[in-house]
């Protein structure tokens, strides 16, 4: 059996509380991610699951080594990434990119549309001007942005264009894993839709691996091969998205799946009635 | 009589760019104890409607070019700013989206609860805090008498909403409008404010406008829901009839494009994007608003060249389309 592409193993976050004026003082320390493993095989997308705390950006932050980890393992195509530092750690990171939630902070506003998706090859200095004006459009093209916008700046375009720019910027370096971290919350339904799919195109035509962070489990659902659900720094419950949506093992998870308002009147009255039994559950658990 | 009548609302934005016709013709009534929700995308229109009964948008840009809003018999479009003051908080109360900024951050929750109190019932000090501390236990917020002197600060996301809930309901106003009340909150606590929501209407039999972008929430919650697209009611109908049989095409490929979450084939399924977006509400379209986007908008039809008005399809279900669902296959046959 070959190795999964990306496997984080008993991943550790602790933030250490501080107080004191003159001497600083340790008085304790937010778990913020406490023991967490999971693999993603290649071409797979997990969809990890949370509400807002739970530690599931900081999970990933740490598994990028964009944040270093307390402790764990972290390995991606055979390497241990929390030992790399400097030219090699770069070097891995070319293959691992995010793409942000929110397209309207995550773009610079003083960069052009071309030099923000150039950006990362002028970084690892790949191609040169012309080369990558060309690499450029092609990567525009492939998640249906106009080229010909390529002199524009981020402000002219709305947010599902937006997220588009930032898709490309993350393909540019021909990545293996791509983080998407709420990809879709800030924007509309009907655009929210247009970018899943792109997303989804672009996992089968490029072969991507991606972890997939949402507090939206209709959206994880449909993208989905794994799932991982977390709350306060821990997985609660893992495993194939089929079997955590239609039979979940844990109260949290169930909680979670009925609160989730769903578009059909008549499932209103048992849902409600569903909802308060777990939260006595979970309370008194 | 109903509650609130709005009838026939224009609310202008008179900038640089030009006039941004933000709502434009927009008919709602609202039946006393009853929700009504409005759901829309970001920029339909749902929100200024909320903010013009209310009054409550900044004289210019904004102006109501047109329309009456009667609420209880009495119209609101004339009442002075004073007048204004007396109907607001006390017999309309509202609820914000962003709890983090609808409390103001340097006055304990409970005074910010006995103003009201004070500022509308004319209580004296002493009940009105007594009353503010039956509030915050009416809204579930544990220990209420402990946490009446704490700051906005102290509180999480979903206690901060609540408190602005007990602010809104204070005075037992026969109307609440509720701004995308959950949309800054986790799913859990969505679901416990909605429930909270749902039983204060019930208890004190207060009508409710919930605005929301969330199909979810209003399928959840109201009993009529107003569809908005580009400054207009595209689709009105009571919550049964239109999550089960959509008329508008906006409403169905709003409908088509949720992922669901008893889907098995999600993963391998794409979701049916609607293509495009929305007009420019500056030069709006004469014809359709949503022709461009519509996949029944064909030549020759008269939906690219005049708009069409709302129409009641079947008693209490309407729809403002040449191409509602339930007439679609005659059309095809005659064309």
């Amino acid at each position: 059996m070959s190795e999964p592409l990306f496997a984080v193993s008993d991943l550790r976050v602790h933030f250490p509380i501080r107080r004191g004026i003159l001497v600083d003082r340790t008085i304790g320390h937010v778990k913020a991610v406490d023991g967490v493993s999971f693999e993603i095989e290649e071409g797979q997308t997990l969809g990890l699951v949370g509400e807002s705390g739970s530690g599931k950006s900081t999970t990933a932050y740490a598994a990028l080594q964009l944040l270093r980890p307390t402790s764990g393992s972290v390995r991606f195509a055979g390497r241990e990434l929390t030992t790399l530092r400097g030219a090699s750690l770069r070097h891995v990171r070319r293959e691992m990119q995010i793409v942000f939630q929110d397209p309207y902070a995550s773009l610079n506003p003083r960069m052009t549309v071309g030099r923000i998706v150039a950006e990362p090859l002028q970084t690892h200095g790949i191609g040169n001007r012309r080369s990558r004006r060309a690499t450029v459009a092609g990567l525009l093209e492939l998640v249906g942005f106009d080229p010909a916008y390529t002199n524009r700046y981020p402000h002219e375009f709305s947010g599902g264009q937006r997220q588009r720019i930032g898709i490309a910027r993350a393909l540019a370096l021909h990545p293996k894993l791509i983080v998407c971290d709420e990809p879709v919350s800030a924007l509309d339904v009907s655009i929210q839709a247009q970018i899943l799919n792109l997303l989804k195109d672009l996992q089968h035509d490029l072969g991507l691996t991606y972890l997939f962070i949402a507090h939206d489990l209709a959206v994880v659902r449909g993208m989905s091969d794994t799932i991982a659900v977390m709350r306060d720094g821990v997985i609660v419950e893992q495993g194939p998205a089929e079997r955590v949506y239609t039979s979940p093992q844990s109260d949290y998870t169930r909680a979670l799946l009925a609160a989730v308002p769903v578009p059909d009147p008549e499932q209103m009255h048992r849902r409600k009635g569903e909802r308060q039994l777990l939260r006595t559950t979970l309370t008194h658990a | 009589m109903a509650l609130l009548e709005v009838e026939n609302l224009r609310t202008h934005f008179f900038t640089r760019a030009g006039v941004v016709h933000a709502v434009d013709g927009v008919d709602l009534t609202v039946e006393k104890g009853k929700t009504l929700g409005i759901v829309g995308e970001s920029g339909c229109g749902k929100s200024v409607t909320a903010l013009s009964i209310m009054r409550l948008l900044p004289t210019p840009p904004a102006r109501i070019v047109s329309g009456s809003i009667r609420f209880a018999g009495r119209e609101l479009t004339t009442l002075s700013e004073r007048e204004l003051e007396d109907v607001r908080g006390r017999e309309i109360g509202m609820v914000f989206q962003d709890p983090m900024t609808a409390l103001n951050p340097t006055l304990t929750i409970g005074s910010q609860i006995v103003e009201v109190l004070q500022r509308h019932l004319g209580l004296d000090r002493g009940p009105a805090r007594r009353r503010a501390v039956e509030l915050l236990g009416e809204v579930g917020i544990p220990r209420a008498h402990e946490r009446i002197d704490d700051y906005p600060h102290r509180f999480s996301g979903g206690m901060r909403q609540r408190v602005v809930i007990a602010i809104a309901i204070a005075c037992e106003p026969r109307l609440l409008i509720a701004d995308e009340p959950t949309t800054a909150l986790d799913v859990t606590v969505q679901a416990q404010v909605l429930d909270l929501l749902d039983d204060l209407r019930r208890e004190r039999e207060m009508a409710m406008i919930l605005i929301t972008h969330n199909m979810g929430v209003v399928a959840e919650s109201a009993d009529e829901v107003a569809v908005m697209y580009a400054g207009q009611i595209v689709e009105h109908a009571t919550a049964h009839e239109l999550f089960r049989n959509p008329e508008h095409p906006y409403t169905e490929a709003l409908l088509a494009a949720l992922p669901t979450l008893d889907d098995p084939a999600a993963r391998e399924r794409r979701l049916a994007a609607i293509p495009g977006r929305p007009p420019d509400l500056i030069e709006p379209p004469a014809a359709c608003r949503f022709a461009a986007r519509c996949p029944y908008a064909g030549c020759g039809d008269g939906c690219a060249l005049e708009a069409p008005l709302l129409r009641e399809l079947r008693p209490g279900h309407w729809a403002r389309t040449t191409h509602p669902a339930s007439e679609r296959t005659t059309t095809a046959a005659t064309a």
